[in-house]
């Protein structure tokens, strides 16, 4: 779409605003609360149920939301139902929030809404929102004030038009290892201006395999600083004016908040539109995005980090729980076993049952679920009448409502188990799997579908289900090999989804299963690699600096870092030499430009001039040459046209005797042809006054005591040697 | 009564979600919400009492269950079932008095109105036994006549009916209504000026050039000192400042504002201070049947310090705060758990709470306990605006102001029975 249109339409937008500038600031609060996430992250669980009302410690999702908008002083909040918005609209019906007085709830409802970005264009033709107003997903949980941020927002606004949208956003720091943050979300990379907060730059799917992020260098040139960060979780709610709805109904490509509008208005420089962060520090705020957070928010919310919105809390009409020592929340009418231990950090709604020998730990338990003897739960979210019967094993996991899992049936970390499925009597189900009593879409046809290739991981083609799911579970195989009969031991129902190729090595890191050992390790070798592969590509500029190495590598320190650096510098120097050579550089200039080498990495002059005069041997022996003595003369060439080179590093014996040794390995090692020639040279080099005769003797006198190998070439230089001591002492 | 309820809700949500701030703030509205559901209450000719004590009992209960953390609230609720029975209780005997009817004899008459005969029954019952009970401080200081009443409710038979004036009754119901609701206009009245009440015996206890200690921030420990400070009397305070949320900090700033000698201490550092101190006044959250104190957090180290140097421990609590229950597992039941926050920020400690590795369960817990439990015998003494008492005293005071039938609000069934 042209500039113009765009502006155009900001424009009356923005008259729009400006009418009356006074009612804004007295205007209600208003809210879009999308009640769909618009991924399939959350499959097959959300085929039946819609995210949103999926409970959360007990507590459907939307709620937290919803009570925290109340809390914010928010007074009017648009629901956008989208997928089952039947689900969303009837349980808002049957909740206390169409009651609640100063508080009002609309659902807006459409069906062939397939991303955020339609949701905001069809908010604004209803012609409902008419001031500043909070975007939030229903799947977000925070007990933040909207007070400060709300009142940066209008200040910023009133100054400057442009200023469209703040965007909350809190410390986290990312795990280094695998390059995701607590969330389970990719690592967040943000430039942000210090001083005005404004937002410059936002990548969240950051190419890792690189190492490096690219910033248009517009961003230095424009702005006097910029801070980078990799340690901000975006919260995912934004405080917007109505300028954004417009802009969403512009650009109808925009479809995702992040990916398309968040970046395509940091890109556009056309219309100038600014984005604001604000972060919190104190208080809480998290989107759930996948199995992963949903995990980690959860123990969030049971550790008490979003008070007030906690279970012994009734924000929400939510049944009366009680906090018990070491974090123990139990509802009431609980039938638990003598013998029953309940661990540290774990729910229990009312009514449940729970039976001898039983052993409970940092998990979440429904309301009315039945629980056996001798069963183990380990960090699982079981929802409303699940029957668990004796000896079954839960690891990690997440049960919905109404399944069922006969005696000693095991779940291994990561599966998710869908609405009514039945795992058979000790049938084991493997890690990651998903089940559900439907099978797995084949066609993109949902309304919750996504065109998004990375979102895209939830489905697959139907073919390839029996293949995976035979070998999956292959003991239980023998009896049936047809895909549409449940292979979930005697008596269960449900399919196991198959996972996809490619998705398959992602799936633990969204699961609700903490991260395996082996992977961890895995990554951090890799992660090593990664850092290997930064050092040897030094042409580009390195971000890290960890890599500068501050041991002296002339004081014979052999350290690894140190001798990867010399031998990366010296390769540094030789490029610098040859490019030098064929483009004609001056001298002076080589030098600046070795010298400015030797900064960075911290090397001595003695360095320098090894370095430099290897790569002019290496030079001298690339030089086409048909004999020794050729090959003499072109060194002796090369040395004469490049002495001022060599020369400017020399200061003292020392760096001459270095020069001296580096040739001498070079003899033994990389040019072999030079060995013969090592006396003459030797002599040319005294010659062109670049080794004095000190440097030589002192040479010659380290290498008396060394082995008989290495005595090679003194040996060689024998005659040089003696004629030199000779000279000295006549002067003498 | 729409209304009622909308009001009812409104102040139920608040209480849910932690809305209202401090124990006279929530004592005050929950006495103006129940004063308006009894004056909203459509009282039928007779068992008044038992009509008006029904529907404080159905709105008292779901406030209770509503923040069972916030023990002002019961103890309201309980207060106003009082009040009512109190004032029922003197409208028949001054009615007996006068017309020699008896009371209770106009509730067979009724019953099939009413539809609850239980209840008046329940009030027969109740009415009879706050007679017999042993006569009160505070009915012995009003000179009420008790003891009259007691032959002619035992003595109640069906002889009444025919000599009962219609227009008598229907002024008395109109009475009953109106003396409670003044009284529990008093009882909000109360409320409200605790502070001065309290503050008025301020002279008495702090001296001059005495030290006071005091723990974070309370309203009614802020006017007992300037009280003092009032009447010239100098003296110097130390404020902990009652980590974690340092209101200790707020309370220094307005100290200092009123030209008070303030000193702020860490709260760690309330022993080395102490043997300096001559008195540690503090505030409380709830005070309970036996004596003992709910009270911000820190607040038990404060006094097993003062105990340890013999310094007196006064504790400062409006009568709102006197709850008729015993202390059962008080560290945990009575007590609010706080987010981690206020200890300690989330962005630097993410990388700890990373549940993503190792065996998914986190290994750094943060526990914020808002209050600490103070047990009696490290209390010195309690000024209440009815002035000062021994921790041992606190059950007769209780007494006093809360009926023994309403200790248990939320069985209504079988409370009465």
């Amino acid at each position: 779409m042209g500039a113009q249109k765009k502006r155009a339409a900001a424009a009356a937008a923005a008259a729009r605003v400006s009418e009356d500038p006074d009612d804004l600031a007295r205007q209600p609060l208003q809210a879009i609360l999308l009640a769909d996430s618009f991924t399939t992250k959350f499959r097959p669980i959300t085929l039946e149920r819609p995210k949103v009302l999926l409970p959360l410690v007990n507590v459907p999702m939307i709620n937290y939301t919803l009570a925290w908008l109340e809390a914010a002083g928010v007074a009017e909040v648009f629901v956008f139902c989208c997928a089952h918005s039947k689900q969303v609209i009837d349980y808002l019906e049957n909740s206390e929030w169409f009651s609640q007085p100063n508080f009002t709830v609309k659902t807006i409802e459409s069906h062939n809404i397939i991303s955020a970005g339609d949701a905001l264009r069809l908010i604004y033709e209803q012609n409902v929102i008419h001031g500043d107003f909070v975007l939030i997903s229903g799947d977000t949980v925070s007990n933040m004030s909207l007070t400060q941020a709300l009142q940066e927002h209008k200040e910023r606004k009133k100054k400057d038009n442009n200023a469209v949208m703040t965007m909350i956003i809190k410390k986290s720091k990312p795990s280094p290892i695998t390059r995701q943050s607590r969330l389970g979300t990719d690592e967040l990379f943000m430039a942000i201006d210090p001083n005005t907060k404004q937002l410059l730059y936002y990548e969240d799917k950051a190419d890792h395999s690189k190492g490096t992020i690219c910033l248009d260098k517009m961003l230095l040139a424009e702005n006097p600083s910029i801070s980078l960060h990799n340690d901000k979780q975006d919260c995912y709610i934004d405080i917007c004016s109505p300028e954004v709805l417009s802009l969403f109904t512009d650009n109808f490509d925009y479809q995702h908040l992040r990916r398309h509008f968040v970046k395509g208005l940091l890109l556009d420089d056309i219309m100038g539109y600014k984005i604001f962060t604000h972060e919190i520090h104190s208080s809480y705020a998290a989107r759930i995005d996948n199995y992963r957070s949903y995990d980690i928010v959860s123990k969030d919310i049971i550790q008490r980090w979003t008070y007030p919105y906690v279970p012994d809390v009734k924000f929400c009409g939510n049944r009366a729980t009680k906090l018990e020592r070491r974090g123990m929340y139990r509802a009431l009418e609980i039938e638990q076993s003598r013998s029953a231990q309940v661990g540290s950090f774990t729910v229990i709604g009312y009514g449940t049952k729970i039976g001898s020998n039983s052993k409970i730990s940092d998990s979440v338990i429904g309301e009315g679920c039945t629980i056996g003897s001798n069963v183990l739960i380990e960090g699982s979210y079981i929802w409303d009448n699940v029957i668990i019967e004796d000896g079954c094993e839960l690891r990690h996991v997440i049960v919905c409502d109404g399944v069922i899992m006969k005696a000693g049936a095991v779940l291994k970390p990561g599966v998710v188990l869908s609405f009514k499925v039945v795992i058979g009597e000790r049938f084991v189900v493997p890690a990651y799997s998903k089940v559900s009593l439907l099978q797995q879409p084949t066609v993109h046809d949902s309304d919750e579908e996504l065109e998004y290739a990375d979102n895209s991981s939830g489905t697959v083609e139907f073919s390839s289900i029996q293949g995976t799911a035979d070998q999956s579970n292959g003991e239980m195989t023998s009896e049936s090999s047809e895909a549409h009969k449940p292979k979930l031991g005697t008596g269960g129902v449900g399919y196991i989804w198959s996972i996809c190729e490619g998705g398959q090595e992602e799936e633990w890191r969204h699961s609700v299963a903490p991260i395996p050992e082996d992977k961890l390790t895995e990554l951090s070798e890799a992660m090593d690699d990664d850092q290997e592969l930064v050092t040897q590509d030094r042409t580009a500029l390195s971000t890290s600096g960890e890599l500068i190495s501050d041991s002296n590598a002339s004081e014979g320190d052999d350290n690894e870092d140190s001798k990867d650096d010399s031998v990366y510098f010296e390769k540094e120097v030789e490029a610098t030499f040859l490019r030098a050579v064929e483009e004609n550089v001056k001298v002076d200039h080589v030098i600046l430009e070795v010298n400015s080498l030797r900064l960075s990495y911290n090397m001595t002059s003695a360095d320098c001039a090894g370095a430099v005069f290897y790569s002019m041997m290496k030079l001298a022996i690339k030089t086409p040459h048909s004999s020794a003595s050729e090959l003499q003369q072109n060194t002796a060439n090369i040395i004469t046209t490049w002495q001022k080179l060599l020369k400017s590093y020399l200061l003292e014996i020392d760096e001459e005797i270095e020069i001296i040794l580096k040739f001498e390995e070079m003899c033994l090692e990389s040019a072999k042809e030079f060995s013969p020639l090592f006396a003459r040279i030797l002599h040319i080099l005294y010659d062109k006054d670049i080794l004095q005769e000190d440097a030589i003797l002192r040479w010659a006198d380290e290498k008396e005591g060394a082995d008989e190998s290495d005595k090679v070439f003194v040996r060689q230089s024998e005659k040089f040697i003696q004629w030199l001591r000779e000279a000295s002492e006549e002067e003498d | 009564m729409p209304d009622t309820q909308a009001l009812v809700n409104d102040f139920l949500n608040k209480l849910k979600k932690l809305k209202i701030e401090g124990s006279q703030a929530t004592a005050r509205q929950n006495a103006e919400l129940l004063r308006s559901v009894i004056s909203q209450q459509r009282v039928p000719y007779t068992n008044q009492a038992g009509a008006l004590i029904d529907a404080v009992k159905a709105v008292g209960e779901q406030l209770i269950a509503a923040n069972p953390v916030e023990l002002a609230v019961g103890n309201i609720v309980r207060r106003v079932l009082h009040i009512i029975r109190e004032e029922d209780l003197s409208l028949t005997t001054a009615a007996i008095g006068g017309l020699n009817l008896s009371a209770v004899s106009d509730d067979e008459n009724d019953d099939d109105r009413d539809g609850d005969s239980t209840l008046s029954a329940a009030a027969v019952a109740a009415a009879a036994r706050s007679t017999l009970r042993p006569p009160s401080l505070q009915t012995l200081l009003e000179d009420t006549p008790v003891s009259a009443a007691v032959p002619q409710t035992s003595s109640s038979g069906g002889d009444s009916e025919g000599k009962s004036k219609s227009a008598d009754k229907s002024s008395r119901s109109r009475k009953l209504k109106h003396d409670v609701i003044e009284a529990v206009n008093e009882q909000i009245a109360d409320i409200v000026i605790c502070h001065e009440q309290i503050a008025e015996q301020a002279v008495e206890h702090i001296h001059q050039n005495e030290v006071i200690l005091t723990l974070g921030s309370s309203r009614t420990v802020l006017e007992f000192l300037f009280a003092a400070k009032e009447k010239k009397r100098s003296f110097r305070v130390f404020v902990a400042e009652g980590a974690p949320r340092y209101q200790g900090h707020l309370l220094a700033k307005e100290l200092v504002a009123r030209g008070l000698q303030t000193t702020l201490i860490t709260d760690s550092a309330v022993f080395a201070m102490i043997s300096r101190v001559n008195m540690v006044i503090v505030g409380a959250h709830a005070v309970m049947a036996n004596g003992g104190v709910i009270a911000p957090v820190g607040m038990n180290l404060v006094a097993l310090a003062a105990q340890k140097h013999a310094v007196p421990f006064v504790v400062l609590a409006g009568s709102h705060k006197l709850c008729p229950l015993y202390p059962h597992n008080p560290e945990v039941l009575l007590n609010e758990l706080r987010s981690p926050s206020e200890l300690l920020d989330f962005g630097e400690f993410s990388d700890c709470m990373d549940f993503g590795s190792g065996s998914g369960s986190p290994l750094l817990h943060v526990v914020n306990p808002a209050f600490d439990y103070v047990p009696p015998k490290l209390v010195s003494l309690f000024i209440t605006d009815a002035g000062g008492h021994n921790p041992s005293y606190m059950y007769r005071l209780i007494a006093d102001y809360y009926s023994a039938d309403d200790l248990v609000v939320q069985r209504r069934a079988t409370a009465g029975n």
